[in-house]
């Protein structure tokens, strides 16, 4: 793996994770939580060398349409149908520091709410040109964007009648183990947000507005594609100016 | 008043949901010709230095179930106990190993497979240092927040013995969950999400 020379190391563990902020591992309105979460408390573990160490991702690793879902799966000449945007933003940090070369991929269902895989039963038909993920690598200001289709939204079994807002799926990897976190992004004005049980998982209304994209007129580019904009943020880490070295440092 | 820290907030998790292996091992789940190969496939090569190992199990639910549709990634030290990470300070890691894994659990029998390589020993923070071992994160339809856990190994009980971190768990009947037992050079380790046997998982 290449080494990125924006990239200072930091030693620091980092930040604790506000629990209160996130999803509880039970939440019985997402009935599948109920038999997948822990029952026992977590064990504490400030971070040692292996929790605020994570690989280097470099850029080689990236195909040219990596980040552009209306063609990455298409026919050659062919195109994703659906309403084509542009999802763009940076990866920071709890300090507001931008974190480069975070790894990002994403996946999402097709323009009608189907996804390509074998298990998924809604009657929404594929679209021959659309496979569904992507990935990119942020640069040196923390920043990404890449292109795709709107993705539609879609029923799932959980309580009789319950639909999944629009939404990307996102896992992030910035430069530590224990940064490690996946998301979902949703979009601006869509009534759905407020009615779906994965969405209400989460307890605090501010940490769920923090996950749904602005749509970014600024950056639409005409007769092409709308933007939305979406930050995403990592756990911060601590200063090492004054924690004890480990041995060897 | 005072000064504002101006600090963000983490951005909330929500589960991988049904459809991960999707986004992280697209060839796996039959949607080829995106990416050449799934990220974190293959560990190992010719030239990694160390002892050959295979780490294999399932990740069952509160019935005993397996989850069929789990991803799971690990991290860990070369096999002279170096990350290959610029955070790591000590010295300059096994350039052919990276370090870290993704392996699907298979859609039938709920397994999940890393061929890797057995790691080193890496210091505590207090320079103590810990068994052998490997981070292990667990992500699936149902798990709000992704899982951390550890997986040490069952032929190194003296350094079992003295890990720090180990030495943590109050619950002493709670330690082997964190075991993995060998066979060979294979090494099987069982996640239990709930229950008697649930596995111990860390707040990192
Ligand atoms: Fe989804």
């Amino acid at each position: 793996m290449t080494d990125l020379s924006n990239r200072k190391p930091e030693t620091g563990a980092f930040f604790s994770r506000d629990r209160l902020w996130h999803p509880p591992g039970l939440t019985p309105g997402y009935k599948t939580s109920v038999l997948r979460s822990p029952q026992k408390a977590l064990l504490s573990l400030d971070g040692t060398v292996s929790e605020i160490t994570g690989p280097v991702f470099g850029h080689s690793i990236l195909g040219e349409l990596d980040n552009d879902l209306i063609h990455n799966f298409a026919k050659s000449g062919e195109s994703a149908i659906g309403e084509r945007i542009i999802v763009h933003g940076r990866v920071l940090d709890e300090r507001a520091r931008p974190v480069a070369g975070a790894l990002l991929e994403f996946w999402q269902a097709n323009a009608g709410g189907r996804y390509r895989h074998k298990k998924e039963s809604y009657l929404a038909p594929l679209d021959p040109n659309f496979g569904g993920c992507g990935r990119t690598i942020t640069d040196a200001d923390g920043y990404y964007a890449f292109r795709t289709i709107k993705p539609g939204p879609y029923p799932w079994p959980n309580g009789v009648n319950d639909w999944r807002p629009a939404h990307i799926h996102f896992s992030v990897f910035g430069h530590g183990f224990a940064q490690r976190l996946i998301t979902q992004m949703y979009f601006e004005g869509d009534p759905m947000i407020w009615k779906c049980p994965i969405v209400q998982t989460i307890p605090d209304k501010a940490a769920i507005e923090q996950l749904v994209a602005a749509l970014d007129w600024g950056n639409t580019i005409p007769m092409d594609a709308r933007a939305y904009k979406f930050d995403i943020v990592l756990r911060g880490r601590r200063s090492t100016l004054f924690e004890n070295r480990m041995e060897g440092n | 008043m005072v000064q504002p820290l101006g600090y963000l907030k983490e951005s909330a998790s929500q589960t991988a949901g049904p459809y991960v292996h999707i986004g992280l091992t697209p060839n796996f789940s039959g949607i080829d010709g995106v990416y050449e190969s799934d990220l974190g496939a293959i560990m190992v090569t010719d030239k990694t230095l160390g002892r050959r190992i295979t780490i294999t199990g399932r990740v069952l639910d509160g019935t005993g179930t397996p989850l069929k549709d789990a991803l799971l990634e690990i991290w860990q030290a070369d096999a002279a106990g170096l990350y290959n990470s610029p955070s790591e300070l000590r010295g300059s890691a096994d350039p052919n190993f990276s370090g870290w894994g993704r392996s699907a659990t298979d859609g039938v029998t709920g397994e999940y497979r890393f061929e890797t390589i057995k790691p080193g020993r890496v210091p505590f923070k207090d320079g103590r240092l810990m068994a052998p071992h490997i981070s292990v994160w667990i992500v699936a339809r149902g798990i709000n927040l992704g899982l951390n856990t550890r997986l040490y190994f069952g032929d190194e009980e003296a350094a079992n013995a003295e890990d720090p971190v180990l030495a943590r768990i109050e619950h002493r009947v709670r330690v082997p969950t964190l075991v993995a037992m060998a066979d060979g050079d294979t090494y099987r380790f069982d996640i239990h999400l709930q229950g008697d046997k649930e596995t111990v998982f860390f707040d990192i």
